[in-house]
């Protein structure tokens, strides 16, 4: 009896290994995918890496080289110093940070229009404000460039008495790389759909309580909303600090490049050594890695939000 | 206390008008901001194309609708529209299937698997500039990686950016390595979304892996896939930054797609008149296409 239940137990041992063997297996040949295709995708990330350590004499090697053999830090330093490229992500910090601001601003207020006030028109004005969204800045960048263009030169524009002559938006400034992008159809109907989640007997109670419009929307919906405008921030900042057509268009100042137009003034500068090139551009891709590690949840749920149904 | 009805009345009346107040206090700053840089803009890119422009960039005569029939039936708009066809097709088919794969090898229950989703998705925090910038030195001609590995399974070695043949994979292989990162975060949560119950009804059923990939994967994230399409053509159409690092349109036109043609009509040659009637054609190809898209694609799709 004994040994038949020893004999049971061994067999079931050896199942069970056999099992976990397997299991191993599988999980071996998924992480050897896994290992394969991690390595491919941070290919041309570590390949930067190693080119912005490369001393210059090895830049030319060929086949290229695949480790670096005498990393020199001082590139990195070379490329802060050969440009301003300090400035340059001060703009850019500076152009990411209003927009943000500017846009977590207007989109909440006009999410809590759509979603909370009822008025004639409502249904109209917000597929007016979606409409927005199939319009690409490269469709309407002409005018806009005619607009800066003519704030600037515009001698006699005042209103009340104050000239704004290339006050509001001129050619180098950060207003012209923010005011355009201050209003947003995506972070309005991200928020909106956020805001109908929340019961309307909340805004009775808050009226009862005497609570205006402004006083709700601050104290009771934004911070029922943090998640969600963690979401848009991220995404905001993705796309703000991403820019590239506009602000190379309304920039001609050195000190007023953003960092993506000014790593094009470092190529044009060090055209012959790649690798202080590459520690530019490693310098000016940290901030988003920060970024990505940081808040990738959010950064997610703001990217998913319109692609998959909830 | 009884309120009087007429008193009702009114401020029932009233209720929605003082809403419109309110209303359009939260609303003015999006619908000036929109009136200012995307109304007025749309409908004055469709007045400019009306006009000549002359070669200092003054508004000149007005031609009415000569210029949009001369500009969008000519050949430079034609390769341009084509070579802005060939670049979606080759960003957007293998980021498909790549962003796919990388999200079904992202989506198994391993230990340490949130470590490979964040390296799938570190794409998507490489501006277009920076992505640009390290694709250009992988391209060089004398030293970059992708010549060398062109040139050990056979190729003679290339300057990949300065050959009319292979600029346009050259460029489109950087876009769709950029664009890898957002496609693999949107299939990974579509593939989130699938309930397991279905995979397990299907084993149930005797279904392979494959025959549950058909089955049960693809249908249950077609609306994925058809977003990953709008955006991804909507993305190619929008492109500029790469273009402008690596090519700048050329060599012989083979780069130079509607956008990057608008870019240097309007700001290179002054030619507003010419670049706005692009400016509207590509407004109405994209709107055309999502259209498209939206209509025919959504038929497939199976939504829950």
């Amino acid at each position: 009896m004994a040994t038949q239940s020893e004999a049971l137990t061994t067999k079931a041992v050896t199942t069970e290994r056999a099992a976990r063997h397997r299991a191993w297996g599988r999980h071996a040949l998924s992480y050897a995918l896994l290992i394969l295709a991690a390595t491919v995708v941070l290919l041309p990330i570590y390949m930067t890496v190693v080119n912005a350590l490369l001393p210059k004499e090895t830049i030319v090697a060929y086949p290229p080289k695949l480790f670096p053999s005498d990393p020199q830090w001082g590139n990195f330093t070379r490329a802060l110093d050969e440009v301003p490229l300090a400035r340059y992500m001060l703009n850019s910090t500076i152009q990411t940070g209003v927009i943000v601001i500017g846009q977590l601003v207007t989109a909440a207020l006009a999410a809590y229009a759509f979603a909370f006030l009822r008025f004639p028109g409502r249904g109209l004005l917000f597929l007016i404000f979606l409409s927005t969204l199939m319009v690409p800045l490269e469709v309407s960048i002409i005018p806009n460039f005619q607009t800066v263009q003519w704030m600037a030169h515009k001698p006699d524009l005042e209103i009340l008495g104050f000239n704004l002559a290339g006050k509001i938006l001129s050619k180098d400034s950060y207003q012209a790389l923010t005011i355009p992008f201050l209003a947003t159809a995506f972070g309005t109907f991200l928020l909106r759909q956020h805001f109908m989640t929340i019961p309307r007997e909340l805004r009775d109670a808050a009226a009862i309580d005497g609570y205006g419009h402004f006083r709700f929307l601050l104290f009771v919906v934004l911070p029922l909303s943090r998640p969600v405008l963690a979401s848009l921030a991220v995404f905001a900042f993705l796309s703000a600090w991403n820019q590239y057509l506009w602000p190379l268009l309304v920039t001609d100042d050195d000190n007023m490049r953003t960092v993506q137009i000014g790593l094009q003034a470092l190529r044009g500068r060090e055209i012959d050594s790649f690798n202080v090139v590459m520690a530019g551009t490693l310098i000016a891709a940290m901030p988003m890695f920060a970024m990505l590690v940081a808040f990738q949840g959010q950064l997610v749920r703001g990217l998913t939000a319109g692609a998959v149904k909830r | 206390m009884p309120q009087l009805p007429a008193v009702g009345v009114l401020a029932r009346g009233l209720a929605p008008l003082k809403n419109l107040g309110f209303g359009l206090l939260f609303l003015w700053p999006s619908i000036l901001l929109f009136s200012i840089f995307v109304f007025y803009p749309l409908i004055k890119s469709v007045y400019l194309g009306f006009y000549e422009s002359d070669p200092l960039g003054n508004q000149g005569d007005y031609v009415g609708f000569d210029q949009y029939r001369s500009v969008l039936g000519g050949s430079d708009f034609r390769d341009s529209l084509w070579v802005t066809v060939k670049f979606t097709v080759y960003t957007v088919v293998p980021g498909i299937v790549l962003g796919l794969g990388l999200a079904m090898l992202a989506n198994q229950k391993l230990p340490g698997i949130s470590i490979f989703r964040t390296i799938f998705a570190s794409t998507v925090a490489t501006s277009v500039a920076v992505a640009s910038m390290m694709w250009l030195t992988l391209l060089n001609p004398t030293t970059g990686l992708v010549t060398w590995i062109l040139e050990e399974l056979g190729q003679p070695r290339l300057n990949l950016l300065n050959d009319p043949d292979w600029a346009l994979p050259a460029v489109s292989l950087t876009t769709i390595w950029l664009n890898l990162g957002l496609a693999t975060i949107v299939f990974l949560a579509g593939l989130q979304s699938i309930p397991e119950r279905l995979y397990e009804s299907a084993r149930i059923d005797g279904a392979g892996r494959i025959g549950t990939f058909w089955h049960v994967t693809l249908p249950m994230l077609s609306p994925t896939l058809l977003f990953v399409t709008v955006v991804g053509t909507i993305l190619a159409f929008e492109s500029f930054g790469q273009i402008h690092i690596l090519t700048r349109g050329g060599p012989l036109g083979a780069t130079n797609v509607i956008v990057y043609s608008i870019y240097t009509e309007a700001f290179q040659s002054f030619d507003y008149g010419v670049a706005s009637v692009q400016a509207v054609g590509l407004f109405v190809l994209v709107l055309g296409l999502t259209g498209l898209q939206l209509r025919f694609l959504e038929r497939r799709v199976f939504y829950q």
